[in-house]
């Protein structure tokens, strides 16, 4: 699964910065037939989480109300250098797994 | 002859002849507009948002693959062609083209198709795959801001000819023809829409209505759908003919890939 993450640049300590990720993900609702008539299975992402040099910051649970290709917005204090990772789960199992190293000066 | 008799003929003479003229000569939409001048502000601010721009995903996952060795010849899109970001600037405005190979019209779905298929030795990619919509996205997406250059000549004027034929053709059961909304209706409401010039610069586009990324051939079969016509497959010689006719209409409009629409 493809994701791209967007952290705000250069932040020192003590800064609130922005986080934003967006997964490639078709969200299937679980309502929609196919050409045959037959139900597509629910599968979104849902569940993602985020830590923080291993502290748990965001965690998101999803359902059939989100979008395909979640993009999701959230804020958080820098407080040392060290790594985001963020880890995803869809319906299928499938997982996803991301990370961004994080430079925080001052 | 009397006077008045001399300019009736003058004035039929002239008639006929605008007639033809406007028969024979292609035509623009006058100014030419972008896509993105009929969608609200959301959707253009979506566009313009290199991160929240969805279709930038399928661009992320198209740099990917033009690094990852493929086929029996083990070769990336890299290996030959180096970094697309220098190689592939400004390749996306001059499809679809002549291939010298073939002497057949191609466009740039069908190129990529073809080096994968010929060069790489790989199993080819399908119309419509994630993996060929993100590498022809990631292509285009080298030319963005160029404006869109088709050049029609011997080589190629049957398929632009074709191509105008099938743009001005009415078909299906609601009997209308491309040019009905787009060349003579453009700007006027079709329910709750602004109807578009049609321009094909943007493409491959995220629709919202679709949830992903979508070929200019798709969106041809959504128009064709509309109007109730027989669908063509994607990469058919029809819709390269149409293509052709498309880009040299937009000539001139900066391409936008990837583009968002409704």
């Amino acid at each position: 699964m493809t994701a791209r993450i967007q952290v705000t640049p250069n932040p020192k300590r003590g800064d609130v910065i922005e986080i934003r990720i967006a997964i490639q993900h078709p969200m299937e609702t679980g309502f929609r037939l196919d050409d045959g008539g037959r139900a597509i299975p629910k599968n979104v992402v849902n569940k993602l989480v985020c830590r923080y040099n291993n502290v748990e910051i965001f965690r998101a649970e999803m359902g059939s109300g989100i979008a395909a290709n979640p993009f999701l917005d959230f804020f958080t204090v820098a407080e040392a250098s060290g790594e985001l990772v963020f880890d995803w789960v869809d319906d299928q199992g499938q997982t996803g797994s991301e990370r961004v190293a994080l430079t925080v000066t001052g | 002859m009397t006077v008045p008799l001399r300019r009736a003929v003058l004035i039929a003479a002239l008639a006929w002849h605008c007639a033809g003229a406007a028969a024979q000569q292609p035509v623009r939409p006058q100014p030419l507009k972008s896509g993105l001048e009929f969608t609200g502000p959301e959707v253009r601010e979506l566009q313009q948002d290199d991160f929240a721009n969805p279709g930038m995903l399928w661009i992320t996952r198209g740099e990917n693959l033009w690094q990852e060795a493929a086929g029996r010849e083990g070769k990336s899109c890299a290996a030959c062609h180096g970094d697309a970001k220098t190689t592939m600037k400004g390749v996306a405005v001059r499809y679809p083209r002549i291939d010298a190979g073939s002497a057949r019209l191609i466009n740039l779905e069908g190129r990529i198709q073809q080096c994968r298929e010929r060069r790489q030795q790989a199993e080819p990619l399908k119309y419509e795959s994630p993996e060929l919509l993100a590498l022809s996205a990631y292509v285009a997406q080298q030319s963005r801001g160029m404006p869109v250059s088709a050049i029609i000549d011997w080589q190629n004027r049957h398929n632009f000819e074709a191509g105008r034929a099938m743009y001005n053709r009415r078909m299906g059961q609601m009997n209308l023809s491309c040019a009905q909304c787009h060349q003579d209706n453009w700007g006027k409401k079709l329910g709750p829409e602004t109807i578009s010039q049609g321009h094909s610069v943007a493409y491959p586009i995220y629709r919202l209505e679709w949830q992903t990324m979508g070929s200019l051939h798709r969106r041809f079969r959504s128009c064709l759908s509309g109007v109730r016509a027989e669908l063509l497959p994607q990469g058919s010689p029809e819709f390269l003919d149409l293509e052709l006719y498309l880009a040299w209409r937009a000539g001139g409009l900066p391409v936008e890939t990837p583009g968002v629409r409704r």
